[in-house]
């Protein structure tokens, strides 16, 4: 094993941010407790840097170190994803941290860390990287997840969330270790290899296939393993609760396709049931489930399991059209999924939270403005046109339609019109409802700039998508 | 000379083991635990693949494991010490402020 100083110029992005990261946990030190915001500061600088060289990255298709690491406009397009929800995040956490009082640096430092682990993931070419990567993002959003030390629920949720990712990986691992016993390597590109010369096959590989299907389903949060989604993402400060339903499931969705459409494209006769089967039960549980729900954040836990689902669609439609679909669908997600997180925030006010359905009845009655925001994000949720989630469901449909999936393109639509319910039953809440008391908003700069920007970009995507859609056509990988 | 299939035998016996443990013990520790003979089954898995295919890739892979696997265990243990101050308890049953 050598390498050269091309690999250590491909990987340049992780290394700013895991380099920053360690730094960061040193300036904290020095940093006294009511000026933590330089250290959110400065990790926001970080993650434009990295930004910028990724930037100057894209065009360059290559492997760095072996084959293990591939730099191209797909993985770049995901890290784009990645740094607008991390530096999302950091902008609505400034004022949650100092509302509950856990205003410390190592937040900031645990964000970089997981994103880092999101960047090897999204560009990960062997099982192993993939592997590292995802520990990488889960590990710190462990930690994440239980920052409010004294909030029970808060470590209950830390706690659900630990055992079930410890157990998810480890089917994942057994999966891959089958893999690697019967393909004889765990190179993405080498395994399809090994398929199409017929040397890997037979009820070990399959096995290690359906092991896989299982752990990414984890991953994802898709049925029949997204028991602890909603747990998680309740008991989790909000922040998080929007870091981890868009970052790592973003990433977990450019790992599947790494895997599944790249090493495994091959043997898709034995996935393909599998990963339909997760992706119609995702969308039905998630979205009948989360009718019943009374608190906000877990009825976007189920929504946040339903879109899983319609993202999976495009992985089975397993065209070129369904990758590009599957990294529209993120993008967009990550802007309405953000958007409605801040909104959530937003609400938190000493005793005050918006965390459950009925907190927001007559919120339009004096907060016109911002009922109207919260209108369009939860719309976009839904998928109603002309906003960019109406969009993101088109391209991923209309990709299974062309490959002739009719009856799962239904079943999507059908339960799009179930999801419609939940979502708009909030906004007749906020419309319809009197008031119970006064409303008093969080104002904060930090979540102004994300509604402002994440607004704008659900309605450009929704009217005028073509730009990004053709930036994810040119940076799928062909098949 | 000890036949590879011996070896799968033996781990999937170890993660299915595993896996029982983690879906009926109570006890978090003991869940843990059981999670710990999972990872151990699949570092049996690589290292006999890795010797029956005379490729590396498989024991640096189970060293990559031992060690993500540290790492996870010291996080578990240190929300599980988080969680038992706030609340005495243990056991899987009684965390459940969080349903629905």
């Amino acid at each position: 094993m050598f390498f050269s100083a091309a690999d250590i110029f491909a990987v340049l992005p992780e290394m700013v941010i895991s380099g920053m990261a360690c730094l960061l946990l040193l300036v904290d030190l020095a940093v006294p407790q009511r000026k933590k915001g330089l250290v959110a500061l400065l990790s926001v600088i970080s993650v434009l840097a990295a930004a910028f060289l990724t930037f100057s990255l894209t065009g360059v298709d290559t492997k760095a170190f072996s084959g293990t690491f591939v730099l191209d406009d797909y993985s770049a397009f995901f890290k784009l994803i990645f740094y607008i929800v991390t530096v999302f995040t950091i902008f609505i956490s400034l004022r949650y941290l100092k509302t509950e009082e856990i205003n410390m640096g190592e937040y900031y430092v645990l964000m970089l860390f997981s994103l880092s682990g999101m960047m090897v993931m999204a560009s990960g070419g062997d099982l192993l990287t993939i592997y590292l990567g995802l520990e990488l993002t889960a590990l710190p959003i462990y930690a994440l997840v239980g920052f409010l030390q004294h909030d029970r629920k808060s470590n209950e949720a830390a706690m659900k969330y630990v055992i079930l990712g410890a157990f998810s990986s480890a089917i994942l691992l057994y999966g891959i270790s089958l893999i690697y016993g019967t393909a004889g390597t765990t190179d993405l590109a080498a395994i399809a290899e090994a398929i199409r010369s017929g040397k890997a096959g037979g009820t070990l590989f399959v096995v290690g296939i359906i092991m896989l299907v299982a752990g990414f389903g984890f991953k994802i949060a898709g049925f029949p393993f997204h028991m602890w989604a909603p747990d998680a993402y309740e008991g989790a400060p909000t922040p998080i609760t929007a870091f981890m339903s868009a970052g790592p499931k973003a990433a977990a969705f450019a790992a599947i396709m790494r895997v599944f459409l790249e090493a495994l494209y091959p043997a898709y006769g034995s996935w393909e049931l599998a990963i339909a089967a997760v992706a119609v039960g995702s969308m039905v549980v998630g979205n009948i489930t989360a009718i019943m729900q009374t608190s906000l954040k877990r009825m976007l836990a189920y929504s946040s399991i339903g879109h899983a689902g319609y993202a999976l669609l495009g992985v089975v439609a397993g065209t070129e059209e369904g990758i590009a679909g599957v990294m529209f669908y993120m993008l967009v997600y990550t802007f309405m999924n953000l958007g409605i997180f801040a909104m959530i925030i937003m609400m938190r006010r000493d005793g005050a939270n918006g965390d459950q359905i009925s907190h927001w009845a007559g919120f339009a009655k004096s907060n016109k403005v911002a009922a109207l925001v919260m209108l369009v994000f939860l719309f976009s949720l839904a998928g109603i046109p002309p906003t960019a989630g109406f969009m993101a469901k088109f391209y991923v449909f209309m990709a299974l339609i062309h490959k002739g999936m009719i009856g799962l393109a239904v079943v999507a639509a059908l339960m799009s019109a179930v999801a419609a319910y939940f979502y708009i039953r909030v906004v007749m809440l906020m419309y319809m409802r009197e008031p119970e008391k006064e409303f008093s908003l969080v104002r904060s700069w930090g979540i102004y700039c994300v509604l402002a920007v994440a607004l704008a970009a659900v309605v450009v995507l929704g009217i005028y998508p073509d730009y990004f859609v053709s930036l994810a056509n040119r940076a799928a990988f062909s098949l | 000379m000890v036949p590879i299939s011996w070896y799968i035998a033996v781990a999937a016996v170890l993660f299915l083991i595993g896996v029982s443990g983690v879906l009926m013990r109570r006890n978090i520790i003991v869940v843990l635990m059981s999670i710990e003979l999972m990872l151990n089954s699949v570092n049996i898995n690589f290292v006999a693949f890795s010797y029956m295919l005379g490729d590396m890739t498989g024991q640096i892979f189970s060293i990559f494991t031992i060690t993500v696997t540290a790492a996870e265990v010291a996080v578990a243990l240190g929300i599980l010490i988080a969680l038992v101050r706030n609340r005495k308890t243990f056991n899987v049953d009684e965390i459940d402020t969080l349903k629905g």
